[in-house]
């Protein structure tokens, strides 16, 4: 994969991740909470539509990365300043400028201490999100990747529930012993390819063996990211901790960086690997969508239930990358886009619940619908989605991932049948209780409807789950070229002969 | 035969939905409501009324609504077979508008606002399965039925209902996910499109496809559409007579079942194909599978004293007369069994509406109490027999069109077996009907405790819905022309 010739005029990337900086760096001047969070509102919306360009002026009849910027670093290790979108990142660094208004719509009331510093950390979230995406640098991927972690931890510990200190430390530990082994990868690499280049690491593959250790070390990290099972554990316990926003956050765009790092780097880069070690992914990513969804048909706490819906959701992710076919690889793709704004929306209904009875209890929520019917269609719609209903989202997501495993084996597809019906089964039963169910509670007396702030930060979402729904043509139209050429680098090994074919 | 863009098809699919949304916004003034459903219902049935010269001529009317993937679109058609479907759902929309606003007055039932949106929504659903150009629209449309009708089946928010409601849910959308949804991927995966073929002969799948996956295809597309009633996924039918009484009537004899079986018809003769499936023999064992729902159901509504349980049963058997008539391939038992969806919906809806004017009149439920209830209520009792006769299969009545039909292709196809079936199920369905009959015009009064008021009618928008019904069954029996040659349509 080439980089462009000639970079772009102008630095649209690192405009890009750099204003959220100084958002946050103005926001330290800024006195009384009502002007924070409108400074904070309008910073994150004038990021918002200014990456909406990026879409325009993106070429989605090539593979090449676009919009590229380099610069010299650290020259002493060969470490570059290196920017780039391709079809793969392009719709993740869309979703994450425009998830983050909603974010701080959603955190409008629910942070009562420490606001600017909350706020600080959101956007000194979004600028590390965005970097993730776009770093075409080995190291420089590597630090926004850290510096996501601490805000992060922060937001959870901070601003959390009553575990926060303990969902907080886990989350760190996890996640940072999986960065150790993405670091070991990387300068694995950097030995073998003599530069922290990723293009560079894709254009010359290592041997066998040395692919298999460096896939090992990036899969490791990466499958603690996304979660794939068994190394989920952290998740439901940050997401019951973290604030609306913090859980809004995590499940649209972190969770995304798993399955991104295997699409940037164990696919292209480690070939061998992944032919070698996709059946053993395929059957995680399989249990992961059972056990997800058997979870999820357990909890009574509403955000422990969305969360090991996440863990099911992401599973069909992983799955149709390593099916390694096109559909899956764009299925999943999409499927990631749908777990952001479906599952990001759900964390923001259940934090508007919370907010109104400070309790996340199915049993206690049973029957608000009656209360709030406006809220219940917002609701239904999201739990809709999530669970694949066909005109939304992640039906095409799901549908597109389905016919992925059907072309690798029927067997595989099958498997995830009982999945499928999971997800009906979990989400119709908290749809159920929510909107309709239960005899009268007192505790429901006097509860207000969605109030207009609360609206807008549902109802972008909304438009996207029935965009995708119905006319996903723009979304997968900007994929098909890198998709088509990360499958070429994928199955390269093959064409080398390296690989034996099952 | 070329297609031809028609946006009546779209505001067809319009009506109910902006009727639900019209209800809804009005809220707790009952007259503007009824007059919303009425409005929209009427609507509905103008619009599919207005489409029938066009198929009548044998045009082929579509409407394309979204492209979602290559050979992958929401997109709407009208054909014979969707007309006669859609004609008899939206004519007795109508009448239930009238029978739903007197019973849920009469019985003064809660959240009539709610009743009314749900209803009219699965009607939208209903109507979108009728008009589907591919099986993607018909899965979504299947799935739309199953979830609005949830609430109306969970209506009286009891133990009873929420459990029966719950059941419902689970085997509609668990059949749908569990069987549907991979069935539909792998055809699109085997044949590229999922769009229906333009005749029932040929179907959309590749030629070289094995007879194992056509086998399992077919078996998961038979019992996914579990909303046929086939046994053993039936009982969530049984279960779902918790709901109100019209919802028992339009949804569960008229449009939610029929949606089941209208979309297992569309599917063998439109996706697999009569080629097909004559070629790998999956025919004559479908029609035997179906035969142990029709005489098992028979036999289980038999024990019942439950009216509304035994009309369940009744049902549960006569809807796999539709697919048994489709898999016997012969033209004869297609259309014999096709023109069953118009002919039992009418009778079906009649004996429902007369199930539910008792319960309005009187508040008994058991077959057992209704002795010498006919010479209080005449008319609904003149009406229940008119339409038990149709189910048993006597001429004039509509039924017997059906039988005559169904018996005459079992014999084209040689399949004695089949015959004896139909034999046998008519004996069974005189043997349940005939004693609620006999029950109300000669079986002796209940006791009674005397303060209570001497048995009447109930009011007029019940009876006069029932009485048409009843009397449109007669007319279909001996007229039956009006149906059959729409069905021709499809054979042709």
């Amino acid at each position: 994969m080439s980089v462009s010739s000639s970079p772009d005029a102008f630095p649209w990337l690192s405009v890009l991740i750099f204003s959220p900086l100084v958002a946050a760096g103005i926001m330290a001047f800024l006195r009384g909470e009502r002007l924070q969070r409108a400074w904070a509102l309008v910073a994150t919306l004038v990021v918002a539509l200014g990456s909406l360009p990026l879409y325009w002026r993106f070429d989605p009849t090539t593979a090449a990365f676009q919009f590229v910027e380099h610069a010299s670093w650290i020259p002493a290790l060969k470490v570059n300043y290196t920017l780039g979108l391709d079809g793969i990142s392009l719709l993740l660094v869309l979703l994450t400028t425009m998830v983050m208004p909603l974010c701080v719509l959603a955190s409008w009331r629910y942070i009562e201490t420490r606001l600017r510093e909350f706020l600080v950390c959101l956007l000194v979230m979004e600028s590390a999100m965005v970097g993730v995406f776009c770093a075409l640098d080995g190291i420089l991927f590597f630090v926004f990747w850290e510096a996501m972690l601490i805000p992060m931890s922060l937001l959870i510990g901070v601003w959390g529930g009553p575990r926060r200190i303990y969902a907080a430390l886990k989350f760190f530990i996890y996640t940072m012993s999986g960065s150790v082994l993405l670091l070991v990868a990387l300068i694995a690499l950097r030995l073998h390819v003599g530069s922290f280049h990723i293009p560079d690491m894709m254009a010359r593959p290592g041997s066998g063996v040395f692919q298999c250790w460096v896939f090992l070390a990036f899969a490791l990290s990466f499958a603690i990211k996304v979660p794939m099972f068994p190394f989920h554990t952290w998740l439901p316990a940050a997401h019951v901790e973290a604030p609306t926003a913090g859980s809004v956050l995590l499940a649209s765009i972190l969770l995304k960086m798993g399955t991104y790092g295997f699409l940037r780097f164990c696919l292209p880069i480690t070939p061998y690997g992944t032919q070698v070690f996709m059946p053993y992914l395929l059957g995680l990513s399989v249990a992961a969508i059972t056990y997800g969804g058997f979870a999820a048909l357990a909890q009574n706490d509403l955000k422990k239930l969305v969360a090991y819906s996440s863990v099911a959701h992401m599973g069909f992710a992983t799955l149709g990358i390593f099916v390694l076919n096109e559909a899956g690889i764009e299925g999943a793709l999409l499927q990631m886009i749908n777990h952001g704004v479906t599952t990001g929306a759900l964390f923001i209904a259940v934090g508007i619940i919370y907010e109104r009875l400070h309790t996340r209890e199915l049993a206690r929520v049973a029957g608000l619908g009656k209360h709030m019917p406006v809220f219940a269609t917002f609701l239904g719609v999201f739990s809709l989605s999530s669970l694949a209903f066909p005109g939304t989202n992640s039906f095409i997501g799901e549908f597109l991932v389905l016919k992925s495993a059907f072309l690798y084996s029927p067997a595989l597809a099958l498997c995830l049948v009982p999945g499928v019906v999971l997800a009906a089964a979990y989400m119709l039963r908290m749809l159920q209780r929510v909107a309709y169910g239960g005899p009268a509670n007192p505790h429901h007396a006097g509860v207000k409807d969605l109030g207009f702030r609360e609206t807008m930060s549902l109802a972008p979402l909304l438009v996207f789950v029935f965009w995708i729904g119905l006319h996903p043509e723009p979304f997968l139209r900007v994929m098909h070229a890198s998709v088509r050429h990360l499958l070429a680098q994928a199955n390269g090994a093959a064409a080398h002969g390296v690989f034996v074919s099952p | 035969m070329e297609a031809t863009t028609d946006i009546r098809l779209l505001l067809a699919i319009l009506a109910p939905l902006l009727g639900a949304a019209a209800v809804m916004a009005a809220g707790n003034r009952p007259n503007l409501r009824e007059s919303c459903s009425l409005l929209s219902a009427l609507s509905l049935f103008g619009l599919v009324a207005s489409l029938l010269p066009a198929v009548q001529a044998g045009q082929r009317l579509v409407y394309p609504l979204f492209h979602l993937l290559p050979g992958l679109s929401v997109a709407l058609r009208v054909d014979a077979l969707a007309m006669v479907f859609a004609l008899s759902a939206s004519f007795l929309w109508v009448l239930t508008v009238f029978y739903s606003a007197g019973y849920m007055r009469g019985l003064n039932e809660h959240a009539q606002t709610r009743f009314s949106a749900c209803f009219a929504l699965a009607l939208f659903g209903a109507v979108g399965c009728a008009f589907a150009d591919n099986l993607l629209t018909l899965y979504l449309f299947y799935e739309i039925v199953s979830l609005c009708t949830y609430p109306l089946v969970a209506h009286h928010q009891d133990e009873e209902s929420y459990a029966g409601a719950r059941k419902y849910l689970v085997y509609l959308t668990g059949t749908a996910k569990a069987l549907l949804l991979p069935a539909m991927v792998l055809i699109y995966v085997v044949a590229g499109t999922l769009d229906f073929a333009t005749d029932i002969r040929g179907g959309i799948l590749p030629p070289d496809l094995s007879r194992g996956v056509t086998t399992a295809l077919y078996v998961a597309c038979l019992l996914g559409f579990a909303k046929n009633g086939v046994m053993p996924l039936h009982s969530w039918l049984p279960s779902a007579m918790v709901a109100p009484t019209p919802v028992s009537a339009l949804l569960h004899a008229v449009a939610v079942v029929k949606v089941g079986v209208f979309s297992t018809v569309r599917v063998m003769l439109y996706v697999f194909g009569a080629d097909r499936i004559e070629a790998w023999n999956l025919g004559l064992p479908t029609a035997y599978f179906v035969s142990i729902t029709i005489l098992v159901a028979s036999i289980v509504a038999l024990s019942k004293d439950n009216l509304k349980a035994r009309l369940a049963y009744s049902t549960v058997s006569q809807l796999s007369y539709i697919i048994l008539g489709v898999a016997l391939l012969k033209p004869a038992a297609i259309a014999g069994g096709i023109v069953h969806i118009a002919n039992h919906a009418f009778s079906k809806i009649t004996l429902f509406f007369c199930a539910g004017a008792i319960y309005v009149a009187t508040h008994r439920k058991s077959i057992s109490e209704l002795g010498g209830l006919g010479r209080a209520m005449p008319f609904t009792f003149t009406a229940f027999a008119l339409a038990s006769l149709s189910m048993i299969g006597a001429p004039p009545v509509a039924g017997f069109v059906t039988k005559w039909y169904l018996l005459n292709g079992a014999w084209d196809a040689g399949a004695v077996g089949i015959m004896v079936v139909l034999l046998a199920s008519t004996l069974l369905n005189a043997a349940y009907f005939a004693p609620v009959v006999y029950q109300g015009f000669f079986g002796p009064p209940a006791s009674e405790p005397a303060s209570s008021p001497s048995p009447a009618e109930a009011p007029w928008t019940l009876v006069v819905p029932l009485c048409l019904t009843a009397l449109i069954s007669v007319a279909i029996g001996i007229y039956p022309n009006f149906f059959m040659s729409l069905v021709q349509g499809i054979l042709r």
